[in-house]
């Protein structure tokens, strides 16, 4: 679904990532684990579309179709989303109206009918209790003084309801307090579906008992050094990174 | 020793002063009434159009602004509006509505109260509250007509009073007016003030409120899409023990706006707020200028703008508190934030505070910025568009002021009219 192939690519003139592959596909669930810094929300903005970076060569591949060229927006219609590590506050702009414009915007641009405001509603109802998010916080803006552990619980809400074919979750456990962090866990395996990925960043093992992984990457600047199944999280968990880390200097 | 240059010099200042003797001899009311107008016609013959070198208008600087002085002229009354609770000023000239006012509320022509105007009303009519601006002072000397809105004590006024101030016919001219709101103690009211003019028009209008002790009034100002070329608007209040005075402005069209605001609040527990929302493109400039002046103590301000400047425009955002001396645990807090969409755009904030007692809470803080890439990014990763998210962050920007707008037909109007600027933007 996802083929990331021999990605390079700096910001401000600074290479961060060095020729990093790496394989998702349908049906997947693919942990990231990495050292700070070694990239892994840099990897995150360049599949997302963020501007600013430069792809110096290499390439990414969603199902097939290459997407570097594509703005953000785009990218989100084709299916990726991204749950931010530190997600954004859009002051003034209630979270109600914005899930109606993305999820529309994503619609409109795939040729969809636009939601009818019932339906709308009731979807959104139907995320928002299963994930413990308040009707309070539906009508405040955007993340406006949402505490750290909301603001993921935001991020996993909007992933629900936009249907992504992949998501990008970077260390949405961050933040989490333990029933947060069963909830959000149980969103996200309640998505889980042939048809779906997942590529989950975190430093914790802890997440990965609940998202049980089929694969598991270790990042280290800027590239896929080890790759395994969910007994390398155990490992890294016990050893931390440094065989690895030493691998990549 | 060397002589002062003399105050009037430029073709448009001559053209000013000359109407003024032309209509001096027929101006409404009696001799105390012209003796106040003379007063006020030597401060503006002393200054001249204000220009840069005066501090409170350095940024806008009318000398140069106002080229020529259109004649000013009064046309004939308005036909009177068949239904609702609104006045019309058209051409200077005020209309009544023809339907009996709800209960608590009394409505006159500012001619007709001058008439037999009392010394209280003569007083009420023309504060020292700016009295030495020079365009407040020219308001003061040539105003013949306006509107005279008198709320009982403990009235309240459900219904928003309107005032629709307007102009007739394609040939430049000038118009002015000066209305005066006397709100009793204990009343609830709100003012709708809208300026619409054809192409060619310059204003010089007057809003003058007292609120009396409990009383509470909110009022909205708001530019029409077709507004006047040059428009000089002055709000002079003072709020009384307890009361509150709320003033809001929606600014979206004219070339050239001057808002002044000097609002005092002279009873303990006063509460002021003033906000509003610019929202500029091409060549248009708009200034806010504003002196709170917090008299005694236990009084409450808050000032909050936005702005969003696209194309050359520019804006000017000028706040001076006064805390006197004797003014303890005065609360006071002022804000202007600006996002410019474009690099040929300008703002000028200058907050300022004039603290003179030491028992306070006051604040101020002014942001000018662009927009924020970060924000565009997440609202573009959720498949906005570009414009759609930019649209978004400008509206939210905006919407945060305009959540203070209490009544809400006029806030969702209001909201409408921004959704609609900034359609027009990204079309
Ligand atoms: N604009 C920039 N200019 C230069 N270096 C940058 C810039 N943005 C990020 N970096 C660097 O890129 C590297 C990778 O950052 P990134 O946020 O991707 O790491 P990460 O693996 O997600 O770390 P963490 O585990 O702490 O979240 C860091 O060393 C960071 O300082
Ligand atoms: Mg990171």
């Amino acid at each position: 679904m996802l083929d990331i192939t021999d990605l390079h690519a700096n910001i401000d003139g600074k290479e961060i990532l060095k020729g990093l592959s790496l394989h998702v596909k349908a049906g997947e669930v693919a942990a990231i684990m990495g050292p700070n810094g070694s990239g892994k929300s840099t990897l995150s903005y360049v599949v997302a579309g963020r501007a600013g970076y430069d792809v110096t060569s290499g390439s990414i591949m969603l199902n097939g179709e290459d997407i570097l060229a594509m703005e953000a927006n785009e990218r989100a219609a084709k299916g990726i989303f991204l749950a931010f590590q530190y997600p954004l506050e859009i002051p003034g702009v209630t979270t109600m109206t914005f899930l109606k414009a993305a999820m529309n915007a994503q619609r409109k641009q795939r040729g969809e009918e636009e939601l009818t405001t019932p339906d709308f509603i009731k979807r959104v109802r139907a995320a928002a209790d299963k994930l413990g998010v308040s009707q309070d916080m539906l009508r405040r803006p955007l993340n406006v003084g949402f505490s750290g552990g909301e603001k993921k619980r935001m991020e996993v809400l909007q992933m629900v309801l936009l249907e992504p074919k992949i998501a990008i979750l970077d260390e949405t456990d961050s933040g989490l307090d333990i029933d947060a962090l069963r909830i959000v866990a149980e969103g996200v395996n309640a998505l889980r579906s042939p048809d779906r990925a997942f590529l989950v960043i975190t430093h914790y093992q802890r997440l990965l008992e609940y998202i049980v992984p089929d694969s598991v990457h270790v990042q280290s600047a800027g590239r896929i050094v080890k790759s395994g199944d969910k007994e390398l999280a155990h490992e890294l968990e016990k050893n931390g990174y440094r065989d690895y880390v030493a691998d990549a200097a | 020793m060397t002589p002062r240059p003399p105050a009037i010099r430029t073709k448009a200042e001559t053209a000013l002063a000359e109407s003024f003797e032309q209509n001096r001899a027929t101006m409404p009311g009696g001799d105390a009434l012209r003796g106040q107008r003379a007063r006020a016609f030597d401060v503006f013959h002393e200054r001249g159009l204000p220009h840069r070198r005066i501090e409170a208008w350095h940024y806008t600087d009318l000398r140069n602004l106002m080229r020529e002085a259109y004649p000013i002229t009064q046309g004939a009354p308005a036909a009177a509006p068949a239904s609702g609770l609104r006045i019309i000023i058209r051409d200077g000239v005020c209309t009544l509505p023809t339907g009996a006012p709800p209960a608590g509320l009394k409505l006159t022509t500012l001619r007709d109260a001058l008439a037999g105007a009392s010394d209280a009303l003569i007083h009420a009519l023309f504060p020292d509250q700016g009295a030495d601006d020079a365009m407040v002072a020219f308001n003061a000397a040539m105003a013949r007509d306006g509107v005279l809105i008198e709320i009982a004590p403990g009235a309240v006024i459900d219904e928003v009073i309107e005032l629709d101030v307007t102009a007739s016919g394609d040939a430049p001219h000038g118009d002015i007016s000066r209305s005066l709101v006397l709100v009793g103690e204990g009343a609830r009211a709100s003012i709708l003030e809208s300026h619409a003019a054809p192409p060619k028009v310059q204003r010089n209008s007057a809003m003058i409120f007292a609120v009396g002790a409990g009383a509470s009034l909110a009022h909205v100002f708001e530019t029409c899409a077709d507004s006047p070329e040059l428009h000089v608007s002055t709000l002079i209040a003072d709020v009384g023990k307890d009361a509150r005075f709320e003033s809001f402005a929606f600014v979206s069209a004219g070339e050239v706006l001057r808002r002044q605001g000097f609002v005092r609040g002279s009873g303990e527990g006063a509460k002021i707020a003033l906000r509003g929302v610019n929202l500029l493109k091409a060549k248009q400039h708009a200034d806010t200028t504003l002196v709170v002046d917090h008299a005694v103590p236990h009084g409450e301000s808050r000032e909050l703008f936005k702005t969003i400047l696209d194309g050359e425009a520019s804006c000017v955002f000028q706040g001076k508190v006064v805390v006197r001396p004797h003014a303890q645990k005065t609360d006071g807090g002022m804000k202007s934030q600006a996002i410019l969409l474009s690099d040929d755009a300008a703002m000028y904030n200058k907050p300022e505070l004039e603290i003179f007692a030491d028992d306070v809470v006051c604040g101020h803080g002014a942001t000018v910025g662009q927009l924020d890439a970060d924000q565009i990014f997440y609202l573009m990763a959720r498949g906005l568009p570009r414009a759609q998210a930019e649209g978004m962050i400008i509206e939210g920007f905006a919407r945060e002021a305009l959540e203070f707008v209490g009544n809400e037909a006029i806030r969702e109007r209001l909201g409408a009219g921004l959704a609609d600027w900034l359609a027009r933007r990204a079309s």
